[in-house]
């Protein structure tokens, strides 16, 4: 029973991914890779890896997907028909040859890992000393925390390279307005964002807090924040904040700058990232939160991305921000 | 077999048979409106269906609580999303009329 299920699946992720690739129009592309995302998901969910799980339905199929489908909109605003054009038949081969031999080297890796020399018995004798029981994130915040330290700065670094591109005459202003025009539209997407907001908070809040003894943890709930924040930006229940903003700035390089002192003063402890003895968890709770709150305004100011001339003017429109 | 047994499966059957009318109304029926109609009508008995067979296969109130949320949120973002495609699709209706164009 779950052989045909995990097969069925199989073909269904073959297949979202499959059409997502050939088709020609860049919205059912986006809108089968959605699909993709969240059946992939659903196969994370069978390992048992429901850490990679929430991670890919939230980053990999919401974010991306909304972030795609803001893309081409702005593609089709400024004219590009938003098709793929046609590349030469070697270039197609070239690339599938490419493609499939990775794909063959990848599997050949993984399939010759024997099964007994999982990440999980290293790591489970180490967890008490952690006080946390949630394996992922001891080897995201403790025993791998460097890698985790470095996403941190990367993600930063990708939103200061979109806000790089902001045309100079509208630098440093609020980013494009994700806001719908049509009035009735925006009432209805206004109460929905009203109603969302407060809700995403304290989910996300759940999740960092559960993130430490269940799968959860700063990503995820950064993902449900930036979510909540998206939606209520696209109805106008909150305007998004100028560049500039003195506690914008603060909030998206809390994370970074926590994880960076906490690590530091680590060095007083035995080396940098050490945690002190019997407060790992306080540390890592710390690092967590703040990170929490950096990522989910940095994703949303992501997707928002900069404003661009042509782009419909945030300050245009009848009763725009008129509650932010 | 016990009788839960019995009535999960009969509760997954008739939640399936909702959202294959559904899908089959989405692929068949000719506008956004009655798309719509067949998608929001038939997804939220047929998520709720689903859901309550999944909330008596487990047995715990706990989870049941949960999975009563998950089927609230869906059945919020599916009302307040099919608003906001009916309003386009009107919108684009009109705009589609205006210019002469079919829509």
């Amino acid at each position: 029973m779950t052989g045909a299920f995990d097969i069925i699946l199989c073909l269904m992720i073959l297949g979202a991914a499959g059409i997502a690739l050939f088709v020609r129009d860049a919205l059912a592309a986006i809108a089968f890779f959605i699909a993709f995302g969240n059946l992939l998901g659903l196969a994370w969910l069978g390992l048992d890896a429901v850490n990679v799980a929430l991670a890919e339905i939230a980053l990999g199929a919401g974010v991306t997907g909304v972030l795609l489908i803001l893309a081409r909109a702005r593609l089709l605003a400024l004219g590009d028909d938003a098709t793929c054009a046609d590349t030469s038949a070697w270039l197609r081969a070239g690339a599938l040859a490419a493609c499939a031999g990775f794909v063959l080297l990848l599997a050949a890796a993984v399939l010759s890992i024997p099964p007994e020399s999982g990440l999980d018995r290293a790591v489970a004798p180490l967890m008490p000393g952690l006080g946390i029981e949630n394996r992922v994130t001891g080897v995201l915040l403790a025993f791998r925390a460097y890698d985790t330290l470095l996403e941190s700065f990367v993600l930063l670094g990708a939103l200061v390279a979109v806000w790089s591109l902001a045309p100079a005459g509208v630098w440093p202003g609020r980013p494009a307005d994700l806001g719908v025009a049509d009035v009735p539209m925006r009432r209805v997407a206004r109460s929905f964002g009203r109603f969302l907001l407060p809700v995403a908070l304290v989910m996300a809040a759940y999740l960092v807090w559960a993130g430490s003894d269940v799968p959860g943890g700063a990503f995820q709930a950064g993902t449900v924040l930036a979510g909540g924040l998206m939606v209520s930006a696209i109805g106008g229940a909150i305007g998004l904040p100028r560049s500039d903003l003195p506690g914008l700035r603060v909030a998206l390089v809390l994370g970074p700058l926590v994880f960076l002192l906490i690590g530091l003063a680590g060095m007083g402890f035995g080396g940098f990232l050490v945690y002190p003895e019997g407060s790992a968890k306080a540390a890592i709770l710390a690092i967590e939160y703040s990170l929490f709150l950096s990522i989910g305004a940095t994703l949303a100011l992501l997707v928002a991305g900069p404003n661009v001339i042509g782009w419909p003017d945030p300050a245009g429109g009848t009763d725009r921000h008129s509650d932010c | 077999m016990s009788w839960t047994d019995l009535a999960v499966l009969a509760l997954l059957g008739a939640g399936l048979a909702f959202y294959g009318a559904g899908s089959l109304g989405l692929l068949r029926f000719p506008d956004t409106a009655s798309r719509l109609h067949a998608l929001t009508k038939a997804d939220n008995l047929g998520l709720g269906l689903v859901a309550l067979a999944a909330a008596l296969h487990w047995g715990s109130l706990a989870v049941a609580a949960k999975i009563a949320l998950v089927w609230l949120f869906a059945v919020i973002a599916a009302g307040i999303t099919s608003q906001l495609l009916a309003r386009q699709a009107r919108l684009d209706g009109t705009r589609s009329h205006r210019d002469g164009v079919q829509p």
